[in-house]
């Protein structure tokens, strides 16, 4: 038998406990709430979350590029990066499937001696951490992003409004492209 | 000691919060959950207390000596005059029925974020100071001192609050938790202890009519850039009148129309549905503003505010009014106008010149809101409409909390959309009408320093918008707030930047068949009018 086997029989229990693991990085009421409320809409963060993490679950142990997987993790991230956490706490989760893993097949990795295949599995959640990581800079940069689209848009438009600057409009600028004294400055 | 910690210790993170009773959690100030403070120059303009350069994560806020007075003194008066906050003070038995329905809390899983224990902010304050219970058993009965720190929590966590009173909708007792958020917000403005998104519209407001401070001759060039786009677009030149004595009608929309993208493409939407009809109306440069912040600040600011609607229309002779697409502007009018400064025995109850319809609903503000309006004309016939015009939109409808759970807005603007265009789709039943998830950005919160705060809180909205953007395609949300046409199009960038943000008129002015107008092609926003081949617009 291989870790993978062991690992799809302990699904629930592993599921269970990394599922809540996350759940505990949020305050008790949260974490209550999140787990218990089942409907989508009205809690987006629970059913991310649990959706989530058996897509990421499925991934782990077939080693394979699993869009619906990859799609969940973003979706996790992307709400965890604009929560209460640092960088570390937002994407750390996936490093306490680690210690889910260890526990969950203590037993099996000493008599079995498997450190080796645990190590193969435990790289593959490394690999979830780093996009991960992508996922998390990508979303705090849009965050930043805009914040400043905003801020610009706004005294953009008051400019313009009040006919402080002057724009190229789209037909000037088709007719300075049209112009021959445009290809003679070539 | 140092701040990098040692590997030994990196790899020992607990990432579970510590369990504190929330009496003993003091309030964390972060960058993106918090508004910065008023400045000032505009709390000197208002005539508001205690003005002075200062920051939320300061530790000390520069209070006035007496501010402990102030407070509780202040908390007194409004417990005597307000039987509703008297009411909500005393009643709440803490079944939790509020507690998972706050959008900040759904989204961002702060405890304090729960509207039962937003209000225990407050509540416990009043336990302490006012009810004998409180002052004898203090925590045990829930009761607690007024500290520097509790004044801090309430500046996070008022200024948390969209004032969308979704809660409210579940509270078996009906406490209206935005009702809370109001009064806690009144008391910290007693020290100063306000934000500058809202305070500095306030005095806008009150210098020049309008948010910006958009002087007459600016407004006046805003429209005229509107007027060429709307020449462009359909061959029209549309003539609108400006502070026109005897008009019949006064036209009263937020600014945000006049200046902000996609607001103005509803505001052309108005002017040519207003040039069609032949309407004899006019604007106001100097009720230039539909939005009052005054109801982000107190009940004094929002009376101080909204005297202009009345007094421009007296000064103009008008009949009665008529509104724009805006929601708190739409509470104020609806709730607060005529009690704060009518009555408005000097209007006529609003009659529609086109239909006769008599909006007996507006007998008493005189105010009709523009989707009643439009609803009664459709309705009648009174339009010609192409709703194949919006072919390329696959509409959903994000319904405003002020006018939906406030007023009951729910059919007209549906009606409306479903005869302007052939798509239309519904989001699922628990996240629209009553039950609608705010935007988040509402009551003053709408800012980008508060960036983090808006996007988790507008996560249960955006979540519902992303479950109709991938079922039916939906890339157009429409609604009739202009905070709204703001906040929501940012909402949609972070969570579903498929989805594009639209008032109602706009797509009402690009279905209009107008009498003279030329083929159009585009529409009013300048995107081509249908789909080229081989596109899929979704």
């Amino acid at each position: 038998m291989n870790i993978e086997d062991i690992v799809l029989r302990k699904k629930a229990d592993i599921l269970r406990r990394g599922a809540s693991l996350i759940m505990e990085t949020y305050s008790v009421n949260a974490s209550t709430f999140f787990k218990d409320q089942k409907d989508p809409f009205a809690n987006p963060v629970g059913y991310t979350i649990s959706q989530g993490m058996e897509a990421i679950f499925d991934t782990l142990v077939r080693d394979e590029a699993n869009k619906r997987a990859l799609d969940f993790l973003d979706r996790i991230v992307r709400i965890r990066a604009v929560q209460d956490f640092t960088p570390s706490q937002a994407i750390g989760f996936l490093f306490s499937l680690k210690k889910v893993l260890r526990e969950e097949l203590q037993k099996e990795l000493q008599e079995n001696s498997m450190y080796e295949e645990l190590l193969l599995l435990e790289s593959r959640i490394d690999n979830m951490a780093l996009v991960a990581f992508e996922s998390y800079m990508k979303y705090r940069e849009k965050v930043y992003g805009l914040k400043v689209k905003e801020f610009k848009n706004m005294a953009f438009r008051l400019l313009e409004k009040a006919n402080l600057i002057s724009d190229i409009a789209d037909e000037e600028a088709a007719v300075i492209k049209n112009d021959t004294r445009a290809e003679n400055m070539k | 000691m140092s701040d990098v910690l040692k590997p030994a210790e990196l790899s020992k993170i607990n990432y579970k919060p510590p369990r504190k009773e929330w009496m003993k959690t003091p309030v964390n100030f972060k960058h993106g959950m918090y508004i910065y403070p008023a400045k000032a120059k505009n709390l000197k303009y208002l005539d508001m207390p205690n003005p002075r350069e200062w920051s939320p994560t300061d530790k000390d806020w520069k209070l006035p000596e007496n501010w402990k007075e102030i407070v509780l003194e202040g908390m007194r008066e409004r417990l005597g005059k307000y039987r509703s906050f008297k009411i909500f003070m005393d009643i709440c038995v803490r079944c939790g029925a509020c507690a998972d329905k706050c959008h900040f809390f759904i989204g961002g899983g702060d405890p304090k974020n729960m509207p039962v224990l937003r209000a225990e902010l407050l509540r416990s304050i009043y336990r302490g100071h006012f009810t004998k219970s409180g002052k004898i058993f203090g925590s045990l009965n829930g009761a607690r001192e007024l500290t520097v720190d509790v004044l801090k929590e309430w500046f996070y966590y008022f200024y948390q609050c969209t004032e969308c009173r979704r809660c409210s909708v579940f509270c078996p007792y009906g406490i209206d938790t935005a009702e809370i958020t109001m009064m806690g917000r009144e008391l910290l403005n007693l020290l100063g202890c306000n934000v500058n998104w809202v305070i500095e519209p306030v005095a806008n407001c009150y210098r020049t009519g309008n948010h910006l401070g958009i002087q007459p001759h600016a407004l006046m060039d805003m429209f005229e850039m509107m007027l060429d786009d709307i020449y462009d677009r359909t061959g029209i030149r549309v003539k609108p009148s400006f502070n026109r004595k005897g008009a019949e009608i006064l036209f009263v929309t937020p600014s945000a129309d006049y200046f902000a993208e996609p607001g103005i493409y509803t505001c052309m939407g108005y002017l040519v549905l207003f040039h069609e009809l032949g309407l004899d109306y006019t604007w106001s440069t100097y009720a230039s503003e539909g939005g009052n912040f005054g109801l982000f600040t107190s009940h004094e600011m929002i009376k101080r505010l909204n005297a202009k609607i009345y007094a421009e229309a007296k000064r103009l002779g008008v009949k009665w009014i008529l509104g724009g697409e805006c929601g708190h502007m739409w509470r104020v009018m609806h709730q607060y106008m005529d009690t704060m400064n009518g009555p408005a025995d000097f209007l006529e109850e609003p009659v529609s010149p086109v239909t006769g319809t008599k909006f007996e609903n507006a007998k008493s503000t005189k105010m009709v809101h523009i989707t009643e309006f439009t609803a009664d004309l459709i309705r009648n016939n009174k339009l010609k409409l192409d709703p194949s015009r919006n072919d390329s939109l696959r509409v959903t409808f994000h319904d405003s909390c002020n006018p939906a759970r406030a007023m009951g807005i729910l059919e007209e603007p549906r009606y409306i959309i479903k005869n302007v265009c052939n798509n239309f789709y519904e989001m699922p039943e628990n996240t629209i009408r009553e039950q609608t998830f705010c935007c988040a950005g509402g009551a003053g919160l709408g800012t980008d320093e508060m960036m983090e705060t808006r996007m988790r809180g507008g996560l249960p909205r955006a979540n519902a918008v992303r479950h109709v953007h991938e079922k039916y395609g939906v890339n157009r949300l429409a609604c009739i707030c202009a905070i709204d046409r703001a906040t929501l199009t940012t909402l949609m960038e972070y969570w579903v930047p498929e989805v594009k943000v639209t008032g109602v008129h706009e797509m009402v002015g690009n279905a209009l068949v107008m009498e003279g107008e030329k083929e159009r092609t585009l529409t009013l926003r300048g995107d081509p009018l249908k789909e080229t081949e081989g596109e899929v617009n979704v």
